[in-house]
Formats: structure tokens, sequence, C-alpha cells
């Protein structure tokens, strides 16, 4: 009845191309973008950023990340984690300023980033080395790919915890993000305000989801599903597929590098590479884009929150609701996980945005099906 | 319905803690996870040590002790989301038992004044409470464990050790990483020449490391290890026939899970300790009546006695008596985390104390003051018995090098408290 296109008309080829031509759905769209900007921002408080908002938001960015490159492109990558790590460490370096050294002579120093522009340098160290390690994605393909892209995983872990430069020679090889500031305000660090965090992870989400969206829609997105749909046709209609897969990297890896510095940054404040970027962080930003849906942004946040909120959730219920142990709750929770993971993926193979389109598909026709 | 319910537990808590007047204590636990071996048993010993002041004396100075346990998993998001959603319910201090934990809340805890005991791991260089206000690390930390683990190695060897080869194998972390500088600095000091061999998480390949071991054959092995790593080095250890009385683990690669899957290969393996194993003490009498046979020990209550346990139980009591010496600074049976802090800054541990707790010979005798977080240092060297299952303390508590480690804390705290706009002080 009231999600339909009948009714909202369109005058120019602009308000026909917009991402929400439905009304409802452009309302909705708004009313979201209010609720998180204006509402949100004055009622939060440290749980719920910490343990809800926060990692809830930076998973989303990097599975924007991973689904540019898998599900639009096709590119299988393992190395989520590795370039998250890069994008934390890029960041790091950024913020505390870059020191280079040439034969044991302190041969000079970048003047410290503000904490906005570092997590950009984070974002575009990261396409920088996605682009490196994609080049390999010319000549191989499917599991080969993945294979590639896990040795990235591993590399880049063993390069943050080797050389001592990227942790500024500090004795225990963490990093710890000192307080910065935007114009007054911490955004880092312990003193940091809940609202300021939250803010400035939104606005990254914002960003990057608007940019994801309108890339996927334009000459790109179009390239790089021919690409995943059939390389060789892709080739033959005339896509490079050289610059089609490498600006597919570059563009993933941006996100995934954003993802990284505000997850180093903002979210822990300190990190070690091994624990934080390991291959577990891989494959759980894997899970979320293949349970949210593959070539979907809006799959990449529903698949974030699944994997995000539901622990906290059954956390939150079975041990501080029920009173039950934390052990018999921590294991319940992989089990329910798991088997909500395995019914999702027969019920819907598409993922979360399959259902999400669907629902669309039925509110089109509501209330009168026939 | 999902944002409501959570609200509404949230809500509970909050409302539920002021309301009972009860001392909060958290135990960030980890009873899963690929750690769990060992986080099992110090859980259990944690929340023993408060059961067991509930049911005998009604809890600390007359206050019921509410223990929230909160599983981290070793993880450190999951430590995160577990400081966040417990700091609320007035919990007095916070036992992280992570490194990587430690370090993300020693800023936070520090902002939020809660105090953050991290005993026998964490940041080394919070002994300094000059610089780092809200943090202790008594009794003893990772640098004390290295020296006094290269001065074992001096008392076998009649106090000369210059030439000798001593290889560290370590778990490839901030954890592993803590005793580095110290053995370098004891090396310039001792001439003794040092090998580094890093093995990376979770370390259930060593392979390589072992292989170099007895190519190079060092005269001593060092491990700072953890988990499964442990038992992992061990294993290897046996299957290269290293000698097992040269091979030293720090605390945490001292445990019986580290060593009973090695069998009696492992007969003789020494590691570090700051507190005695066994459960030869008066307080193990009233543990067994007060919690074990009520039916209340915590976990499966199969893990009594072991090391890890009586470390648990040792945190506990540590933390229950400066709870006391709160109380009795402050003059007030309920405790706020300032005040808790207050009474750990005071807490001073005697025999005589510990006699009166049932834990004669247990553990140091230290004192902790502003300027001193990390207490006096005092470790000992155990020795594991396969034929009695037991692990036997074949020296004192000695003290640690404090020429060495003194100037490594000033400098490594200085660098912190610079980079996080600390200014030393006591006030």
């Amino acid at each position: 009845m009231f999600y339909r296109e009948a009714g909202d008309f369109k005058t120019s080829y602009v308000d026909d191309n917009q991402t929400f031509p439905i009304k409802f759905d452009r309302y909705r769209y708004y009313a979201v973008l209010f609720v998180a900007f204006a509402i949100i921002p004055f009622v939060i408080n440290d749980y719920w950023v910490n343990a809800v908002f926060m990692p809830f938001l930076i998973y989303s960015i990097a599975a924007i990340g991973l689904n540019i490159l898998i599900g639009y492109c096709g590119q299988v990558s393992l190395g989520t984690g590795g370039f998250m790590a890069v994008g934390a460490y890029a960041c790091y370096k950024f913020m505390t300023g870059i020191d280079i050294w040439w034969g044991g002579e302190l041969l000079f120093r970048l003047p410290e980033f503000n904490i906005f522009f570092s997590v950009l340098m984070g974002g575009l160290t990261t396409a920088l080395v996605g682009v490196l390690f994609g080049l390999p994605s010319l000549r191989i393909k499917g599991f080969y790919l993945a294979v590639a892209t896990l040795a990235a995983q591993f590399f880049l872990v063993w390069v943050f915890n080797r050389v001592s430069w990227f942790y500024n020679y500090s004795a225990s090889g963490q990093i710890s993000a000192p307080e910065h500031h935007i114009a007054g305000v911490a955004i880092t660090g312990p003193n940091a305000d809940a609202w300021a965090m939250y803010l400035f992870c939104l606005v990254f989400v914002a960003a990057s989801a608007i940019v994801a969206r309108n890339l996927t829609r334009g000459s790109f997105g179009r390239k790089w599903m021919a690409i995943r749909d059939m390389d060789i046709a892709a080739e033959i209609i005339g896509v490079d597929p050289l610059r089609a897969k490498l600006s597919a990297f570059a563009v993933s890896s941006f996100f995934v590098g954003i993802s990284g510095a505000l997850f180093f940054a903002v979210y822990l404040g300190a990190v070690e590479v091994g624990e934080a970027f390991g291959i577990q962080k891989s494959f759980l930003v894997l899970f979320m884009v293949i349970i949210g849906g593959l070539g979907s942004i809006f799959g990449s946040f529903a698949g974030a929150a699944f994997l995000v909120l539901l622990p906290v959730f059954l956390k939150n219920t079975l041990v501080g609701a029920l009173g039950w142990p934390t052990d018999l709750a921590a294991h319940l929770e992989f089990m329910i996980v798991g088997a909500l993971i395995i019914i999702f993926l027969i019920a819907e193979p598409h993922g979360l945005a399959q259902l999400w389109r669907v629902t669309k598909e039925k509110l089109r026709l509501w209330p009168f099906p026939h | 319905m999902k944002l409501k319910l959570i609200t509404a537990v949230t809500a509970a808590i909050v409302a539920a803690a002021p309301a009972m007047a009860e001392l909060t204590f958290t135990a960030l636990s980890y009873r899963t996870g690929p750690y769990a071996a060992n986080g099992i048993p110090f859980a259990d010993g944690y929340q023993d040590y408060f059961t067991l002041l509930n049911e005998r004396d009604g809890g600390i100075g007359g206050e019921p002790v509410n223990l929230i346990e909160c599983e981290t998993g070793y993880n450190t998001e999951k430590g995160v989301e577990c400081y966040e959603s417990t700091k609320g319910s007035g919990a007095l201090v916070y036992q992280p038992l992570s490194t990587g934990i430690t370090y993300q809340l020693i800023p936070k805890a520090t902002a939020d004044g809660i105090p953050v005991h991290s005993m026998g791991y964490g940041r080394t260089s919070a002994k300094n409470g000059e610089v780092f206000r809200n943090i202790f690390n008594y009794p003893a930390n990772y640098w004390d464990g290295a020296s006094v683990g290269i001065k074992h190695l001096l008392d076998i060897n009649g106090g000369d050790i210059s030439g000798k080869k001593v290889a560290l194998v370590y778990h490839n972390s901030a954890y592993g990483k803590e005793p580095i500088r110290t053995l370098e600095e004891l090396a310039k000091k001792h001439g003794y020449e040092l090998t580094l061999l890093p093995v990376d998480h979770p370390g259930q390949e060593q392979k390589s490391q072992w292989l170099q071991i007895r190519r190079d054959k060092p005269d001593y092995v060092l491990m700072w290890g953890w988990g499964v790593m442990n038992q992992v080095a061990i294993q290897e250890a046996v299957n290269i026939r290293y000698p097992m009385e040269n091979f030293i683990g720090i605390w945490w690669s001292g445990s019986e899970n580290d060593v009973l899957p090695a069998g009696d290969g492992a007969n003789g393996y020494k590691a570090l300790t700051f507190h005695a194993t066994g459960a030869n003490y008066p307080l193990f009498d009233d543990i067994k009546t007060h919690v074990v046979d009520k039916g209340k020990a915590a976990g499966a209550g199969d893990q009594i006695g072991t090391a890890l346990y009586n470390r648990g139980l040792y945190a506990a009591m540590l933390a229950a008596e400066a709870a006391k010496t709160a109380q009795g600074i402050h003059n007030t049976t309920a405790l706020t985390p300032a005040q808790m802090r207050d009474g750990m800054e005071n807490l001073e541990i005697t025999e005589a104390k510990m006699t009166e707790l049932g834990l004669p010979g247990f553990g140091p005798s230290f004192k902790v003051s502003c300027q001193n977080h990390g207490g006096d240092g005092l470790v000992a060297v155990v020795q594991w018995d396969y034929a009695s299952k037991s692990w036997n303390m074949i020296s004192d508590f000695q003290q640690s090098d404090q020429d060495i480690l003194n100037p490594l804390i000033a400098e490594d705290s200085a660098a912190y408290a610079a980079e996080a706009n600390i200014t030393p002080g006591c006030n």
C-alpha cells in the first residue's frame, strides 16, 4: 500500500536514477540517518558504544570492503585480517608522526596527522598494499587466489610482529593510540566520550556506504560484475581485467583499511597484531559477507549486525537474565550462532539481503497479493 | 525485543547493585577457547576463595561479596565488552587475566578511576605507581621472573655464567616479548649469550625452534609460553632429550597441565613462581568444609591445589586483604573503587597475616606503596616431580636484581608518561 512506485512521479533522469527510487524506502533511509546522527548520540552510553555500536559499525565497513571484492568482483580473499592490520598500523604511524631512518640516523619525522586524516591514510596505504597482493589475481582464480591472499594474511601479520619500526620500537610490540582530538573533542584515548567515538565511526560508515553503493551502481561496479559473472566474456566486450580487478582490490582494501584503523584507534585503543588481526578476523568478515548476502551493501550491514550483535545478545540473555554459568553460556553461544548460520544458509543461500529483497517484493503487493 | 531485553538486563544490574550494598568483584575469566585448560583452574580458585569468605565469614568486614564472572575467552574484544558491562555495577578491582586486555584497560580503568590488579602479568613498568596510579602488579612481574631465573642459573653455576648460552623460547606476543629487554641487560652484566626463539600463536608448531636448540645446544632454555605452547615445548624438549633440569619456564608455563602430557620425560622441569603449590595449608580444610562439601565449589571442583588454582586463590586473597585494608583506612565497610585503590596501595602482606589466614609461607612478604606498585619482586623456583605429581620448591623466595630492573622500569614508565601526558606523582 505504502511501498510502491505508483504515484511517485519522477521528472528528471537524476530523480529516476536515485539510490532509493521508492518514496517509502527513501523516507525510511532518511529516518535511519536522522536517528543515527541526531538521536542516538544523545542517549548513548559507554557500554552501548563499546559493546554494540562500534563493533557493528566498524565490521560493517570491513564487510562492505570485502563484499566489493568477493560479492561484486568475484575475487575470493582471505586476507582481510592482514589488510585491517595494515590500516591499523598505517594509522598508528601517521598519528604518531612517521619517522624515516637511514643508516641508523633519523632522517626526518613527519608531523603528527589529525586522527581523521590518519584513518584516511590508513585506508590509502591499505589500498596500495591491496593492489600489490591483488596482482596474483590476474593469473589465478578461485581457491588458488584464496590461498594467495591467505599468504598475504600471514605475511602481513609476521611483518608487523617482526619489524619493530611499525610499533615504534615499544618493548611489548603493542601499539596504543595516543589521545587525538578533532576541534577540541577527544576521539581516541581513554578520555574520549562515547558520543564522539560513535559519531566519528558513523561518519566513516555513512561515507563508505554511500561511496560503495554509488561505485557499484556505476561503470566500475558494472565492470566488476562483468568480471565476476564471466571474465572471458567481459574481456571480449572490452572490460580490461587488469584495471577492473586491481581497482576492486584497491577499493576493497581501502574500506578494509579504514575499518582496521578505526578498530585500532577508536574501538580498542591498543592492539597486538597476532591477537587482533589473525586469521580468525578474516574468516569472521568473510562469514559476515556470506551471511549478509554477496553483492549487497545492505547485506554487509545485516551480516555484521548478525555476527556482532547476536553473541552480545545471547550473552546478556543467558548470563545476565537467566544467570547461567559463563562457560556453559559461551559454549551454547557457539552452538546457537553456528546452528543459525547453517539454518540461514540452507533456508536462504543468498543471505539476509535476499530475505530483505523478498520482503520488499511482498510489500509492493501488500495488502492485495493477487 | 532484543533492545528491550538488553536494556532491561543492564538496567536490572545497574539498579540492583547499589541497593544490596555488597562488595562487587569481577572475574574476567576464560573457561572456553584455546587457553581454557589454564583459565579454568585460575577462575575456580578465584571464585572459591570469595565463596569461602561469604560462607565462613559472611563476606569481608561484614559485607557480602558479589563476584561477577565474565567470560573473555582470552579475546580482547570480549574483554572490552566485559569491562564495559561490569564497570557500572561498582566493580572494585579488575583482574584482566590477559596481557592484551590489561594493555587495553590500563588507560580506560585509569580514566574511570577503577584499580586493575595484573598479578604476575601485564605491563611490567606499572610497578611505578607514580605513573600508573590505578594499576598494580604485585607481588612479582615478568622482569623479576627473568632476573630470578638468571639468578638461579648463577646459583647452580657457582656465580659465574659467562660464556654460557641461554635460549629464550617465547610466545610471539606482547606477553612473550616482555622479558627480552631484561635478559639482554642481564646478559651484559653476566656475560652469557642470549638466543631468541619466537613461537607464533598458538604454538602447536615448534619443530624448527627445537631443531635449532638441538643444533646450537644452549646450556639453558628459558620459556615464556602459555596454553598449548607449553605442552608442545616440553614434549619437544623431551623428544630431543634436552636435559629437563636446564629448562626453566615462567610461572605461566609451570602448571600441571603443561608437564603431565609429557609423562615422566618432564620430570625435573623447573618453573618460576611467586606462591606455593599444593593443598597442604589449613585454609584448604576450610575450603573443603565451607565450599566443597556444601556443593558450592566453582566449576567441576577438581582443580583444588593445582598451581593455577592456587594462583587464583592467591589473587583473590590479595584482593580481599586490600579490601580489608581499604575498610580500615576509610572506616567504612561499603567501598568505592577509589577507596579500594587506596587499600591496594597500602597493602602489606606479612608472614603473620598469611599464617592467620591459614596460608603460612604461601607467598612472599611484601609491602605496596605509591612508588612501588609491584612488591619486592620475590620469586622462587619449583621443580616438577613426576613420581609424586607435584611441584617442589627448590629455592627460597629471592629478590630480583633491582639494580638492573629499576632503571628499566623508570625508563619504560617515563616513556608511557610522556606518551599519555601523565605528570608522575603521588597525589
